[in-house]
């Protein structure tokens, strides 16, 4: 009873229903109790290296979180822990949203300027082949 | 670029997030490989699950964008997720080679079995969707077995759609890297024969020998050909003159396709899987706010 009062876990993820009825959380939170919302871990499920350290990178680059670090718990596991401890009272959640949007963002920006590239190197190789004509 | 490979630059990211698309061009970008094989005749010499396992790593060409994932524990599959190959060869004597003769390809009649040999067998509507020609094994002169007279391979197989984290068979990508651009800065100049040696330590093409007011000088010209092997080190005069070093954020990207799709498409296609997903846990977190 003491171990279930010393962490009050949250389990907040959407259960995604999959075709024999078996469900999967995909997000969970983990938070000691006695804090405030402003340190908390998730727990990302079917995620390794990919998207950790790319996440990380992108909430780090926010002042206000004091401290961002993901771990794999096992490689036979396939899942990050991601913990967030923000400045001040900031709940820890909204530097987790900005920084999927921010990434979301900079992935966008790279896919419009690669393209444009790959357009421009083709135009410029048909423009290419025609002059040798 | 060509047809099956692709080099680019990419100026101003981040070594994480270069390295999240090396990671999902390697094992996150799906494609379409032979799954499962039913055999109903296999006299050859080639086991039964080795002659799977070959078979599985042929790439196939067919856009898996156009197919959707098989639901876990359906064993038939439906045409939306699956695409039937035939392979049915036998091999026999052939009555008109010399009688002398120790060439097996005259002696034999199909003793080799291809890739060339594998029938696409069309299911529900996609004879309709793919027309003829375009789902086959992206190159027809993979040898799979090797025969003799008297016998045969007969056998069905299923392709299905995964991802390289599954098998390494559903990779797109003969291999995707990346490497930075070298930084090379010369601490003082370099005259004379000097100069011919340092063009000599590097690769072909990095470094310069101009004639300036009849002195030869170098000059770095052209510092992406490099390849870092550190040979001017090895020169007791040179080492203290050149610094070697690396651009920090300027990464040069070559991605080598298997053929199944193209190589820039390939590209987009992971930068949309990383968007995939964060925008699956933003809607997770937008899910749980509500509740």
């Amino acid at each position: 009873m003491e171990d279930d009062q010393e962490l009050e876990r949250k389990i907040s993820g959407l259960k995604t229903p999959m075709a024999e009825g078996e469900r999967k959380t995909a997000l969970e939170m983990v938070q000691a109790a006695g804090t405030d919302r402003h340190c908390v871990t998730f727990v990302l499920h079917e995620e390794d290296h990919t998207l950790g350290n790319s996440l990380r990178y992108m909430i780090m680059k926010n002042p206000e979180v004091e401290f961002c670090g993901y771990t794999t718990t096992h490689p036979s596991e396939s899942k990050i822990n991601l913990r967030i401890q923000t400045r001040g009272a900031l709940p820890a959640v909204e530097p987790f949203q900005r920084g999927l949007t921010e990434l979301m963002n900079v992935c966008q920006h790279v896919l419009d300027k690669f393209e444009a590239s790959i357009k421009e190197y083709k135009d410029q190789k048909a423009s290419r082949n025609e002059a040798t004509f | 670029m060509d047809e099956n490979s692709l080099e680019f630059d990419m100026v101003g990211i981040d070594a994480a997030i270069a390295n999240a698309f090396r990671r999902i061009l390697l094992a996150e970008v799906p494609t379409m490989a032979v799954e499962k094989v039913l055999v109903y005749n296999n006299t050859s010499i080639v086991q039964d699950e080795i002659l799977a396992h070959r078979l599985g790593l042929i790439p196939i060409h067919a856009d898996p964008r156009l197919f959707e994932y098989r639901n876990q524990g359906d064993e038939e599959g439906t045409e939306i997720d699956t695409l039937q190959f035939r392979l049915q060869v036998r091999c026999t004597r052939n009555p008109h080679a010399a009688k002398d003769s120790s060439d097996p390809n005259e002696l034999y009649v199909n003793h080799k079995v291809y890739t060339r040999h594998m029938t696409w067998v069309p299911l529900g509507n996609q004879a309709d969707l793919f027309p003829e020609g375009t789902i086959r094994p992206v190159h027809d002169d993979i040898l799979i077995a090797q025969l003799r007279p008297g016998q045969e391979v007969d056998l069905l197989m299923h392709c299905v759609k995964g991802i390289g984290k599954d098998h390494a068979k559903f990779s797109p990508v003969a291999t995707a890297s990346y490497r930075l651009l070298p930084d090379i800065t010369l601490l003082e100049p370099v005259e004379g024969d000097a100069a011919e040696e340092l063009s000599r330590c590097f690769s072909p093409g990095v470094i310069e020998v101009q004639e300036i007011q009849g002195k030869k000088v170098a000059r770095v010209a052209n510092p992406r050909l490099d390849t870092f092997s550190r040979e001017v080190f090895r020169n007791e005069k040179l080492k203290k003159v050149v610094r070697l070093a690396r651009v920090r954020n300027h990464y040069i990207f070559s991605v080598e396709s298997t053929g199944v799709l193209p190589p820039d498409v390939l590209v987009s296609e992971a930068i949309k899987v990383l968007m995939g997903k964060c925008r699956r846990f933003l809607d997770e977190l937008d899910a749980v706010q509500m509740d």
